[in-house]
């Protein structure tokens, strides 16, 4: 390129100027059902203070978000609405799952707590820790920056790529076929059905 | 003393209709389920527990000396006096069912569907008997003792956001 350019100008990506404006605004939506909340709250507040790497704008509508922290365990009933509120985020969005129980169900082995969220969401950083200190919320958004460096396109085509489910192998693979049961009715539209056979 | 309840009890509904048992200031009757709604009506109406505290299921599977499998515990006030009362009484399978009393006092009403959502226990009479906590879509009751810790793969029952879709 044999062309002369002021000292004030410069030539960069567009993909690299995009990545590098939103890694420094990620405002989270802060998805916080438990304990790994009040950290994520400490993580905003002065003594840690998030606003540091541009995550300071907590929205409680997804509409307005860029990256979603599930902070906490996910009860059963509650996942159609953190599908609910990922699907309604704008692009480009990204998750982040806060804490050993979003991440893998934690202690909360039981039929009605989900065994963590990557099995109905994409997640893109894993926090560990019960609950995650302030510290590690904000290595996780400085990993998360990272990876926007690293892999973000202006026109997301790195998510338009992640077309295959990102959880854990077989999703009914730890239970014997035998207790495996199948629910009737829809939970993903909430649609009811009554008067239902019991299985006992 | 539970004593003089169970007797009063005995007079209206006949021998043996409650059986006495306390331990230290804990006063328990035992009323077979045929006569729990008579009882519990006669409590409340004559003996002034105008309060019902607790609805409270146990599952007796398991248990060696059980005879029966299912108990329910009503937990009864004299808001007057304050005393207490543990009326109890046990159902089995296949259809467990018990009275509702929801025309006794009104707070039954959801005391009753949780006991149905986790027990599978049936209120005859409830005005609204669906499940309270758990989705309607849910198939089994998980406080019974033969339900699997892990359930029955109802939390894997939910399609997968990928993030090309979404």
């Amino acid at each position: 390129m044999a062309l002369k350019l002021d000292d004030n100008i410069f030539v960069s990506k567009l993909d690299f100027l995009a990545n590098w404006v939103r890694k420094n605004s990620l405002w989270p939506m802060p998805f916080a059902t438990a304990c790994c909340g009040i950290e994520l709250m400490a993580s905003a507040s002065s003594r840690y203070d998030l606003a540091r790497f541009g995550s300071e704008a907590m929205r409680f509508t997804p509409r307005q978000c860029d990256v979603m922290i599930v902070a906490g365990r996910v009860a059963m009933k509650m996942v159609p609405v953190m599908q609910r509120i990922w699907l309604q985020m704008p692009e480009p969005k990204w998750c982040i799952s806060m804490g050993a129980c979003a991440s893998t169900g934690g202690v909360f082995d039981t039929y009605s707590v989900v065994q963590g969220i990557d099995r109905f969401i994409p997640v893109d950083v894993y926090v560990p820790g019960c609950p995650p200190r302030p510290e590690q919320v904000i290595r996780a958004v400085l990993d998360l920056q990272e990876k926007i460096m690293k892999g973000g396109t202006i026109d997301g085509r790195e998510f338009a790529k992640r077309t295959a489910y990102e959880g854990p192998g077989d999703r009914l693979g730890e239970l014997d076929p035998s207790e495996v049961v199948i629910a009737p009715g829809n939970f993903a539209t909430g649609k009811r059905l009554r008067g239902l056979p019991l299985v006992n | 003393m539970s004593i003089e309840h169970a007797t009063a009890i005995d007079a209206k509904f006949g021998a043996g209709s409650a059986l006495p048992m306390e331990f230290r200031d804990n006063k328990r009757l035992t009323v077979p389920v045929e006569k729990i709604y008579g009882v519990l009506a006669f409590l409340q109406l004559q003996r002034g527990f105008d309060m019902l505290c607790d609805l409270a299921g146990i599952d007796y599977l398991g248990y060696a000396d059980a005879t029966d499998r299912y108990g329910i515990v009503y937990s009864l006030t004299n808001t007057t006096t304050g005393e207490r009362l543990f009326v109890k009484t046990f159902v089995n399978d296949p259809d467990p069912e018990v009275p509702s009393v929801v025309d006794l006092w009104e707070g039954a009403n959801w005391m009753e569907r949780e006991l149905y959502d986790m027990f599978g226990v049936k209120f005859q009479g409830h005005p609204d008997l669906r499940r309270i906590l758990l989705p309607d879509e849910f198939t089994s009751h998980p406080l019974r003792k033969d339900y699997p810790m892990r359930g029955y793969g109802e939390r894997h029952n939910f399609p997968t956001v990928t993030r090309a879709e979404s």
